[in-house]
C-alpha cells in the first residue's frame, strides 16, 4: 500500500518475497501509511546496501530516517512502536511470547529450505524427500496450532493475527504456488484441517489481502527460479 | 512433566549458548537448580522439554520449557524484569540489539565450528571470515563500554561466551583476536568483571581439549 509524499516510513522489498510480506501485513493491520520501494536484486539501490550493510538483504524498514532488518525483528518493531488498542501482535504474557517466537524460529530454520527445495525439485526422489520434510513441519504447527490457538480461535494469536501467524502465513503463497507446479497438496485437509481452517481465515483478512501476491505471478517466479536451479551436490 | 514450581536450567558446561541462559539467570538473581546434560545419552527429561530440537539449553520454568538461548534470555529478561534490564526499552535500540544478537547466532558458531572442522583452504577461509566477523562486531561495540552502552546488556550476554572459544579459534586458526580486534578484547575484560560472566566461565583450555576431542570424533586430521 503506498501513500504518496509520506516519507516517515518505506519499505524496501521485492513484493513476491515472504519476508517483505510480513513487514506489509504488520504495517496493515496497524495501519501504518508508508511507501514501498521495490528493489531490483540483481541490481541494489544505494539505500538498500547503505541501510542494510551487513546482509545486503530486503526487507528493509526505514522509520523516520533509520533502518531497521531482518523480516521478524522488524515486526516485533512495529508492535512496539505502534501499540493500537485491539492490534497486538505479540501476547503480553512471556510465556507465550517464547512460543510464538520459538516457532518462528523453527519455522525459518526447517520449512523455508524444506519448501526451497521442493519448490525446486525436479526428480521424484527429490519431491518426495522434500514432501516429506515439509509435512513434518506442518504436522508440528498444526499440534501447535492446538495448544496456541487458546480453543477454538481463529489464529495462534487468538482472536486477532499475530507474530506466528504473520510468520507462517507470509509462506502461503508460494505453498499455494508450490502445489501448482509440483502437483500435490500441501494444504491438506484431511491432513492439517486445522491450518487449512486457519490460512483461509488468515487469507481472507484485508490486511494480508493487500499485500498477497497473485499466486500466478509467483507460480512464473518460481518456473524461472527452476529454470536456473542446480541442485546441491550430493554428500 | 510434573508442574514443580522453581526454574531448571538443561545445559551443557561448554556451550556458549547454555552459558546465555546461565549470565542471564545470574544478572537477575535467580535461584535455579543446574542439571548437566550427558549429550550421548540424551536424558527423558531433556527429550521431553525439547522435542523438537533435543538440545541445550533448555529452562525449565514452573514446568514449562523454553527452548533456543536467545528466547530464553529475553523469557529471562521479561519474567525478572524488576532487576538489571538486558533489553533497552526504546523499540529503536531494542531492534539493533535484538539485529547484533542475532548476527552472533548466524554467524560466530558456525564459522567457529569450520575454523575446527576443516583444514588448508577451507580452514583459511574461515579464519577470514572470522576476523571479518570480529572486526564488523568490533565496529559495533565502538568506544561504548558494553555493547548495550553504559549498561550490560543482551548483545553482550549474546556474545561474551564465545569469548570462552577464542583461545580454540586462535590456535586453529593461526591469528591473535588482539591484534585484529584489540577493543573487543578490552571488552572481554570489562565483561569478566562482572559476577554474572566470572561465575559462568570456564577455562579455555578445557574447551580447546574439548574441540581436540570434537576433531577425533569427526575424524579431522
Amino acid at each position: 500500500m503506498a501513500a504518496s509524499g509520506n516519507q516517515e516510513v518505506t519499505l524496501l522489498g521485492v513484493r513476491l518475497s515472504p519476508f517483505v510480506i510480513r513487514v506489509g501485513i504488520a504495517l496493515n493491520i496497524k495501519e501504518v501509511q508508508y511507501e514501498f520501494l521495490e528493489e531490483i536484486l540483481s541490481a541494489k539501490s544505494e539505500l538498500l546496501l547503505k541501510s542494510n550493510p551487513v546482509y545486503k538483504k530486503v526487507p528493509v524498514l526505514i522509520h523516520d530516517g533509520k533502518p531497521i532488518c531482518e523480516s521478524m525483528i522488524i515486526v516485533q518493531y512495529i508492535d512496539d512502536v505502534w501499540t493500537r488498542s485491539g492490534t497486538t501482535l505479540m501476547p503480553t504474557d512471556p510465556y507465550q511470547k517464547a512460543m510464538h517466537r520459538f516457532w518462528t524460529v523453527y519455522l525459518d530454520d526447517k520449512f523455508e529450505p524444506s519448501l526451497y527445495n521442493l519448490t525446486m525439485s525436479q526428480t521424484e526422489a527429490a519431491k518426495a524427500e522434500a514432501e516429506e520434510q515439509t509435512m513434518a513441519v506442518l504436522q508440528l504447527l498444526e499440534e501447535a496450532f492446538v495448544k496456541m490457538s487458546n480453543k477454538g480461535k481463529p489464529f495462534f494469536g487468538g482472536d486477532t493475527i499475530g507474530y506466528l501467524d504473520i510468520a507462517i502465513g507470509s509462506y502461503l503463497g508460494w505453498m499455494r504456488a508450490t502445489e501448482e507446479i509440483i502437483g500435490l497438496k500441501l494444504l491438506d485437509d484431511a491432513r492439517i484441517p486445522l491450518l487449512c481452517a486457519w490460512a483461509e481465515n488468515f487469507c481472507n483478512n484485508e490486511a494480508v489481502r493487500n499485500v498477497s501476491p497473485e499466486i500466478m505471478k509467483i507460480v512464473e517466479y518460481a518456473k524461472f527460479l527452476r529454470s536456473k536451479y542446480t541442485p546441491p551436490p550430493a554428500k | 512433566m510434573a508442574s514443580e514450581k522453581g526454574v531448571t536450567l538443561l545445559d551443557f558446561w561448554v556451550s556458549p549458548f547454555g552459558q546465555r541462559a546461565r549470565i542471564a539467570l545470574a544478572e537477575k538473581g535467580v535461584h535455579y537448580e543446574y542439571k548437566e546434560q550427558n549429550l550421548a545419552e540424551k536424558s527423558d527429561l531433556l527429550l521431553k522439554s525439547n522435542p523438537v530440537y533435543k538440545k541445550i539449553p533448555v529452562l525449565i520454568h514452573d514446568g514449562k520449557p523454553v527452548c533456543e538461548s536467545l528466547i530464553i534470555v529475553q523469557y529471562i529478561d521479561e519474567v525478572w524484569s524488576d532487576k538489571s534490564p538486558l533489553l533497552p526499552s526504546d523499540p529503536y535500540q531494542k531492534a539493533q540489539a535484538r539485529f547484533w544478537a542475532d548476527f552472533v547466532d548466524k554467524k560466530v558458531f558456525d564459522c567457529g565450528t569450520r575454523l575446527w572442522k576443516l583444514k588448508g583452504e577451507e580452514q583459511e577461509a574461515a579464519k577470514k571470515e572470522m576476523i571479518e566477523i570480529l572486526q564488523l562486531l568490533e565496529a559495533q561495540l565502538g568506544d561504548k563500554k558494553y555493547f548495550g552502552g553504559d549498561t550490560f546488556g543482551y548483545v553482550d550476554v549474546a556474545f561474551i561466551p564465545f569469548n570462552n572459544w577464542f583461545y580454540s579459534y586462535e590456535t586453529l586458526g593461526n591469528f591473535s583476536i588482539e591484534a585484529v580486534a584489540p577493543t573487543l578484547v578490552e571488552w572481554v575484560e570489562r565483561c569478566k568483571e562482572r559476577e554474572s560472566v566470572a561465575k559462568t566461565i570456564y577455562d579455555p583450555k578445557k574447551v580447546y581439549e574439548f574441540v581436540g576431542y570434537l576433531q577425533k570424533k569427526f575424524g579431522v586430521a
